[in-house]
């Protein structure tokens, strides 16, 4: 067989497409489907014509069923057969949105109509902001990230713990080169799809980003967070330490402690111990800048721990001298006795600290990457849903509307127009697409009683019953554990607050 | 960054189904648990990267088969299995696209695990695996776009049989000819494939003016079959000429099964059936 394409739905203009949803790069006419029968091309715009996603409330993830009592404000009325909520994956969109959204879904709850109002959007103003749970030096805040050498975001204000970035945008997107807008809407599309992407800061680390998965930074996989700074560490462990050590040294890219000048230390009475840190200080037993950021003990480029330190002042510093050094996360320790000229020599670290080491280690998370997805529905996406489209934002931030982005919860940014984020994880599999803009295509399902879609001035004619969807080139999945059902009642007053 | 194609399984459990762009393949694979994973991810990484092998030299598999040879493995097996027919015709490798791809996944499959019996259906093209003494039932159906079975047949591990492919000018892919549709036993998947086209292109009715021809690039610009006319529909027509129509195309497969290239094809059109080659059938 050769590939070829065979005829799809709309109406014929002169307009070929150039499809690159694959390296196949088909050539479409109006009316026709490329050679994967998946994109079209109806009347100029490239659409997406996949079978369309139901998420089914009867089994949650691993076939468990969903208890009954889920959500808590489910009163468990009785409906016939699974309950299903259309999701938009697959659904097709009808932008430049001058038509009604593909599918306008009624189905009875509560014996209250509702109605959810199903579309992809294609946003060019989306992105994706991503938390790397580590303190390793990623890169300079501002500065760029790249994958493939394209500029696709830049390094943003960190979090506690954690490196930020803000990647995509409409900049990226459509302001740069063909290339650039590419490489970004596939990186974009990959970590929405919980794919594991490359990427480099400029200045900064080589990172593979994977949502839901520990971050890989310069070929090396962060297990932990740490548990606090170094002065946050002192502070928790300071009493585990006592009588064990004379001094201990937290060391941290962002403030390094010392027990013996901590205010933890001093009332545990720890006497100083004429140690000195090479390092600005900020408050007593509290250390800036100790070393450059790097991805050696504690987020610092430090390998060898002493190298932070000066001398020590005779007048307080005695042989036998027992020094603690360990990182926030616990994964660096050594210890010291010092010797008759008052230098440190590397010991075995004795049984006693082995715990309290280990306790460090013990109480850091987990180190993830986790993706949102930031995407503003804006303009001509909501006339699918309204003729009116002030009104359905005005209904969103009345919480009328629940706002469900594949079936999974969203934060909704306050303020103006309908800008929303979503943990990706929270999506079914590959629930986000591309259009060659570049643009990406994520499912938007608004929820609300019949009665108020009426008022909002909604597409009324084109309301369909959920049965007519239940069968044909749909797939149906399970309800994902820890979604709220998007059905439940004043779900939307509670996620959107 | 690569694209990954789309894996999962069928809703059986049983069945992998893999995707990318035009590729969709749905896979089976029979024997202990282990091997049956390890199959399917064998099949999964080997689909990984192809379509942009092939695509890396898209215009040399969409133009006729000449000496130029692609580099890519697949698309080598693709120039292999059509090159026995360019001397007769017009053909291009990619005539043999969905059975070279089905043949590449399913040798995958079987070196990387010990297998009873695997198939890897690309849209209608098929790859088999049979372990010594085992068989499968197969079901010819008669129109790719209404399918309903009009004969069966089995095939055995002693046949030779390791290809399958249905072609015709109602399935995806353009036809030179009017068959419903032409079913090819071969080889290799890639061979029936190949075999299937031109069997299918040889159904005709020259002239006839029930059959509404189109060229090729007004419906797909890059179609590899340029402004030749491909067919789009066939009216009504006399079971005469449907008996003639039949008796071209299996002309051109018993020469094909005598010089070895195919092991049986059955031909369908308008509710009549043709065979050739030792394929045996039983009415459904």
């Amino acid at each position: 067989m050769s590939i070829t394409g065979q005829d799809a739905a709309g109406p014929a203009v002169d307009d070929k497409i150039r499809c690159d949803a694959c390296p196949v790069m088909c050539y479409i006419k109006p009316g026709m489907t490329g050679a994967c029968d998946r994109y079209a091309n109806r009347a100029g715009e490239l659409v997406r014509v996949d079978p369309h996603v139901l998420i089914e409330r009867a089994i949650s993830d691993g076939a468990e069923l969903v208890p009954f009592s889920q959500p808590a404000d489910w009163d468990g009325t009785i409906v016939s057969g699974p309950e299903r909520f259309v999701t938009a994956i697959g659904a097709g969109t009808t932008y430049p949105d001058y038509k009604p959204a593909p599918f306008i879904v009624s189905s009875e709850i509560d014996g209250v109509d509702m109605v959810t109002v199903v579309t992809e959007g294609i946003f060019s103003y989306c992105g994706v902001k991503v938390k790397i749970d580590t303190d390793r030096f990623v890169g300079p805040e501002t500065h760029a990230v790249r994958v493939e050498g394209e500029r696709i975001g830049h390094v943003t204000t960190g979090e506690y713990g954690s490196q930020m970035l803000s990647l995509g945008g409409v900049h990226h997107l459509t302001g740069g080169s063909k290339k650039e807008g590419r490489v970004t809407c596939q990186a974009l599309l990959d970590l929405s799809n919980g794919k594991a992407v490359e990427m480099t800061v400029d200045g900064g680390a080589t990172l593979v980003v994977e949502a839901g998965k520990p971050p890989i930074v310069n070929g090396q996989e962060e297990t932990r967070m740490r548990v606090g700074c170094g002065s946050a560490t002192i502070g928790i462990f300071a009493r585990q330490w006592l009588g064990k050590a004379d001094e201990v040294v937290v060391v941290d890219d962002h403030i390094t402690g010392v027990l013996s000048e901590h205010q933890a230390g001093k009332l545990l009475d720890i006497p100083p111990t004429g140690i000195r840190i090479k390092g600005r200080r900020s408050t007593p037993g509290r250390y800036f800048q100790v070393a450059e950021p790097g991805t050696g003990w504690g987020g610092t480029d430090i390998l060898d721990p002493l190298a932070i330190l000066g001398d020590f002042d005779p007048k307080h510093a005695y042989p036998g001298l027992r020094l603690l050094m360990v990182s926030t996360t616990g994964e660096h320790a050594a210890y010291f006795e010092l010797d008759e000229r008052l230098k440190p020599v590397e010991m075995a670290i004795p049984e006693p600290l082995v715990e309290p080491v280990e306790r460090i280690a013990e109480n850091c998370e987990p180190a993830l990457s986790t993706v949102l997805f930031v995407g503003g529905a804006g303009g001509s996406l909501r006339a699918g849903v309204t003729e009116n489209p002030v009104r359905l934002t005005r209904s969103v931030r009345d919480a009328l509307t629940n706002v469900t982005c594949g079936g999974a919860p969203v934060y909704l940014w306050p303020g103006g127009g309908i800008t929303f984020m979503v943990d990706v994880t929270r999506l079914p599999e590959n629930a986000f697409g591309y259009v060659p803009t570049p643009a990406l295509v994520a499912p938007l399902e608004f929820t609300l009683r019949l009665s108020d879609y009426a008022a909002l001035g909604g597409h009324m004619d084109h309301v369909r019953p959920l049965a007519s969807l239940a069968s044909g080139d749909r797939q149906s999945i399970p309800a994902r554990r820890g979604n709220p059902w998007p059905f439940a009642r004043r779900i939307a007053g509670e996620l959107n607050t | 960054m690569r694209r990954e194609p789309q894996v999962a399984l069928l809703p059986d459990g049983r069945r992998l189904h893999l995707q990318d762009g035009p590729i969709d393949l749905i896979v089976e694979a029979t024997g202990s648990r282990e091997a049956v994973v390890a199959a399917y991810r064998a099949a999964a990484d080997r689909l990984t990267g192809l379509l942009d092998g092939l695509c890396a030299e898209l215009a040399l598999l969409r133009s006729p088969a000449g000496e130029h040879l692609p580099v890519d493995p697949v698309g080598r097996a693709m120039l292999a299995a059509v090159r026995p027919h360019s001397r007769t015709g017009f053909i291009t490798p990619m005539a043999a696209v969905a059975g070279a791809v089905a043949d590449a996944v399913l040798a995958a499959m079987v070196e990387a695990a010990p297998l009873s019996r695997a198939f890897v259906n690309n849209g209608g093209d098929i790859a088999l695996h049979l372990a010594p003494g085992e068989s499968f039932a197969i079901g010819l159906i008669d129109r790719p776009d209404r399918p309903s079975l009009f004969a069966r047949s089995i095939i055995h591990a002693a046949d030779g049989i390791r290809g399958i492919a249905t072609s015709g000018c109602r399935g995806r892919s353009f036809s030179l000819g009017i068959a419903d549709a032409v079913t090819v036993l071969a080889r290799t998947a890639a061979e029936a494939d190949a075999a299937a086209t031109v069997v299918a292109n040889a159904v005709d009715l020259p002239g006839h003016p029930a059959v509404h021809r189109v060229a090729a690039c007004e419906l797909q610009p890059d179609s590899d079959l340029a402004a030749l006319p491909v067919t789009r529909a066939v009216g009504p027509l006399a079971p005469a000429e449907v008996r003639r129509a039949l008796e071209a195309g299996r002309a051109v497969g018993e020469a094909l099964a005598r010089d070895g290239l195919i092991v049986a094809a059955a031909l369908h059109l308008a509710g009549q059936t043709a065979t050739t080659g030792a394929m045996a059938l039983a009415a459904a």
